[in-house]
């Protein structure tokens, strides 16, 4: 770890080690910032997301917060016109492809899509898009808990956690582009797969991708 | 798809022998893949499980690179092979509907191919000869302007191919057996 040092973020003076990433820092220090695909402990985080961005002073273009590395003296705002217009779009461009039936889904009120909407007052719905109409089939083949690949953002933490941190490797990005998914091998069912049905997949899930079947109810 | 008989063999020889010679670090994954396709043709799961065993990594992880990129195919080429062209003119004009009559009619989806791999189906961007366009490539001839009848047509003719060549062994066959007889 690094020296200790200073910064600004929104106004407030708070203090980090050197080389940790902004995002982290200001979560830490109670300052929100959406995020989705971000993983503390990854080295590179895949970024893809783009609900993290910010200003920081000096810069030309908005960053995301999940890539910068805090420095001493660094001033930083997580809201300004231009922030905002990129995660509204970002944002929306998440909706398009998420089956959107909040009342249906068991992760209603516990779901990061709706804390970001809540906190950045976006609208749950879609304005400027079209949905991406995807008929993915459910698979309930573990029992114990349901993956729905159709309510999937792919911010890629069930498949982080799978082959970084209990290293199975029964889930993984498949295909490219708008068909872009989370499957098994050969997009069989899980249970026919490495799966050991350990749940820490289901534990870091942000929607209702993936859910414990008894929460469902 | 189901493996043909002794296709299972050759398979893990194939995988096998370009796994030794390439070694089993990770970067070697697409360049393996590659060669495995050019000696299969495809690259069937068995390969792919192979391989992920070989350079010890997931299996879900080969899948995901071999279904990112287009130049890797999961299913075998059939003996006819179907490309029809989603270029910008083809597409204006209706590719998509082409593509749809034979989905419908070979009872497979675009990128698969025919239980008794006889026929394949494909996309592929522009042929060149966007005048003729909607266009199909029916192995290596053109066939442009192509309706959902004229889908019809070029299977028919692949049908009545077939028939009279089966017709042939079978009167060859007879034909043998007559001379038999006559013997």
């Amino acid at each position: 770890m690094g020296k200790k040092i200073t910064l600004t973020i929104d106004d407030r003076q708070v203090t980090a080690f050197e080389g940790e990433k902004l995002l982290w820092v200001a979560l830490e220090n109670d300052i929100y910032i959406p995020h989705l695909c971000a993983i503390k402990e990854e080295e590179r985080p895949s970024a893809s997301c783009r609900l993290c961005f910010v200003e920081v002073e000096g810069f030309s273009h908005p960053v995301t917060a999940c890539t910068q590395e805090v420095y001493a003296g660094m001033i930083v705002k997580t809201r300004s016109p231009r922030v905002d217009r990129l995660v509204k779009s970002a944002f929306e461009l998440l909706l398009s492809d998420h089956r959107l039936e909040c009342a249906k889904c068991p992760k209603n009120r516990s779901c990061e899509l709706q804390k970001i909407a809540k906190e950045r007052k976006l609208k749950l719905r879609l304005t400027r898009l079209k949905p991406l109409e995807k008929e993915y089939a459910i698979d309930e083949s573990m029992g114990s808990f349901v993956f729905d690949p159709s309510r999937c953002v792919l911010c890629g933490r069930c498949v982080y956690v799978d082959h970084q941190e209990v290293e199975v490797g029964a889930i993984g990005f498949t295909h490219r582009g708008l068909q872009r998914k989370v499957t098994t091998f050969g997009g069989g069912l899980l249970a026919d797969s490495p799966c050991t049905g350990c749940g820490r997949c289901v534990e870091v899930c942000p929607v209702g991708a993936l859910f414990f079947t008894d929460k469902a109810g | 798809m189901t493996l043909l008989e002794g296709e299972r063999e050759v398979i893990l020889k194939h995988v096998k022998e370009i796994l030794d010679d390439r070694g089993t670090s990770r970067e070697n994954l697409i360049p393996v893949l590659q060669q495995v396709q050019d000696k299969l043709g495809y690259l069937p799961d068995l390969a792919m499980q192979k391989i992920a065993a070989g350079l010890d990594i997931p299996t879900v992880d080969v899948y995901g690179i071999a279904t990112f990129y287009n130049q890797f195919r999961m299913n075998p080429p059939g003996d006819h092979q179907f490309k029809v062209c989603m270029g910008t003119a083809c597409y204006m004009v209706g590719g998509n509907i082409a593509i749809e009559s034979f989905e419908r009619r070979l009872e497979i989806r675009e990128g698969e191919t025919t239980p008794d791999r006889k026929f394949s189906l494909e996309r592929v961007a522009c042929v060149g000869c966007c005048t003729m366009a909607p266009v199909v490539l029916v192995d290596e001839e053109v066939e442009g302007h192509v309706t959902p009848t004229r889908v019809d047509g070029i299977l028919l003719a692949f049908e009545t191919e077939t028939e009279k060549e089966e017709g042939k062994n079978g009167e060859g066959i007879e034909e043998k057996e007559e001379r038999r007889s006559d013997a």
